[in-house]
């Protein structure tokens, strides 16, 4: 199947998307794994 | 999905063909970003006005996962009703049935979005939540789309639900646990919804008829619609007071949802009385229009008073 240059411009636009999706939610985890983790270490007993 | 649907042949129906050309902006649209943006606002009133505080990092993952997972219900809907959307002049549009993106593409995208803020939203925020969640999406989907909508005229009624939780969510995603005042939340959207659907399907009856989906002004006329239209904004008024009487809202909420309810109420009236005409197709637009500000306005006006603290001076002045 052969794509026309208009296809190839969509198809790369939905590539950059999913790849800044991914991004997000890895900064997502991060984040709330900081949050939580941060909260946790305070509240530790020595 | 049903016989009739199956028999329909159309580009976007096809799997496999223009299976390129969907942009991300297709893809987007096929989340229902209008309905997404007033989930993504009750839900966030809802995580507000519940008790204790929550991380803004842990908020925001709530809200996105709220979200998305409103984006997968819309995807999974236009998946299954790509047959009838064609055949509708609102719904024409979408990208299904246009043939943007196949429905094999619409069905993996919302099923995607689906498990995954499910699972996001119980490994970051809480079970309970994400319970709730998947809940929703399931009683949107087998329940509302696939088992009511091409049914009964109560599908509306029933399906409704799945947009009264959202704020429930919100609360409990803050919380992990449902008390009273998500449950009102809650009763507001769902006694709010067939009022608001009946107002736009009056004027849509035959874009509804001819896809045979059996709303209520297909299935039983207008008059009886209007009568409906009037018992559940009569009901919904005095619900939408409920905050009030709970402690939830403050004098502020009081006095305004008082004030919208009677307005609601007398759009519903004018629905009722004006039956034909240009009147009558203007009285279901004026009340359909409305009724997206009278929810708007009495979750704004909750969300005003827990954020700037007037809820409570109010109660102690009283």
């Amino acid at each position: 199947m052969q794509l026309t240059d208009e296809e190839k411009k969509r198809r790369r636009t939905r590539s950059i998307a999913i790849a800044c999706t991914l991004a997000g939610m890895v900064v997502l985890f991060y984040l709330v794994t900081i949050v939580r983790l941060g909260s946790n270490v305070a509240n530790r007993t020595f | 999905m049903t016989d009739t649907s199956m028999e329909i042949t159309r580009p976007g129906l096809d799997a496999g063909a223009l299976s390129n050309t969907g942009s991300v902006g297709d893809f987007f649209a096929l989340m229902k970003p209008r309905v997404m943006s007033l989930v993504l606002f009750t839900a966030f009133v809802g995580l507000i006005v519940a008790p204790g505080s929550m991380h803004p990092v842990l908020g925001l993952a709530t809200l996105i996962c709220i979200g998305v997972g409103a984006g997968a219900s819309g995807a999974l809907n236009m998946w299954y009703d790509a047959d009838i959307d064609a055949i509708m002049q609102r719904t024409a549009a979408r990208p299904v049935p246009r043939g943007l993106i196949s429905a094999d593409q619409a069905l993996t995208f919302g099923t995607v979005l689906a498990v995954g803020s499910v699972l996001t939203m119980g490994l970051l925020v809480n079970w309970p939540a994400a319970l709730l969640l998947a809940f929703t999406i399931g009683f949107y989907l087998f329940v509302y789309t696939m088992w009511l909508k091409r049914r009964t005229p109560q599908n509306i009624v029933i399906g409704g639900a799945a947009g009264a939780f959202p704020p429930m969510i919100g609360w409990v995603a803050a919380t992990g646990t449902i008390s009273l005042e998500p449950i009102v939340l809650f009763l507001i959207i769902f006694m709010w919804t067939p009022p608001h659907f009946w107002a736009l399907a009056l004027n849509r009856s035959g874009d509804y008829s001819r896809a045979g989906i059996p709303m209520l002004p297909v299935t039983a006329g207008g008059d009886v619609t209007r009568r409906q239209i009037l018992i559940y904004s009569l009901i919904m008024a005095p619900i939408g007071m409920l905050p009030a009487v709970i402690g939830l809202g403050g004098m502020a909420y009081m006095v305004l949802s008082g004030l919208l309810g009677a307005v609601f109420v007398v759009l519903a009236w004018r629905v009722f009385s004006r039956r034909e005409g240009r009147e009558a197709e203007q009285a279901a637009r004026q009340l359909f229009g409305f009724s997206i500000l009278y929810l708007l306005l009495l979750f704004a006006v909750l969300l005003t008073e827990h954020v700037s603290g007037v809820k409570a001076i109010a109660w102690i002045s009283v």
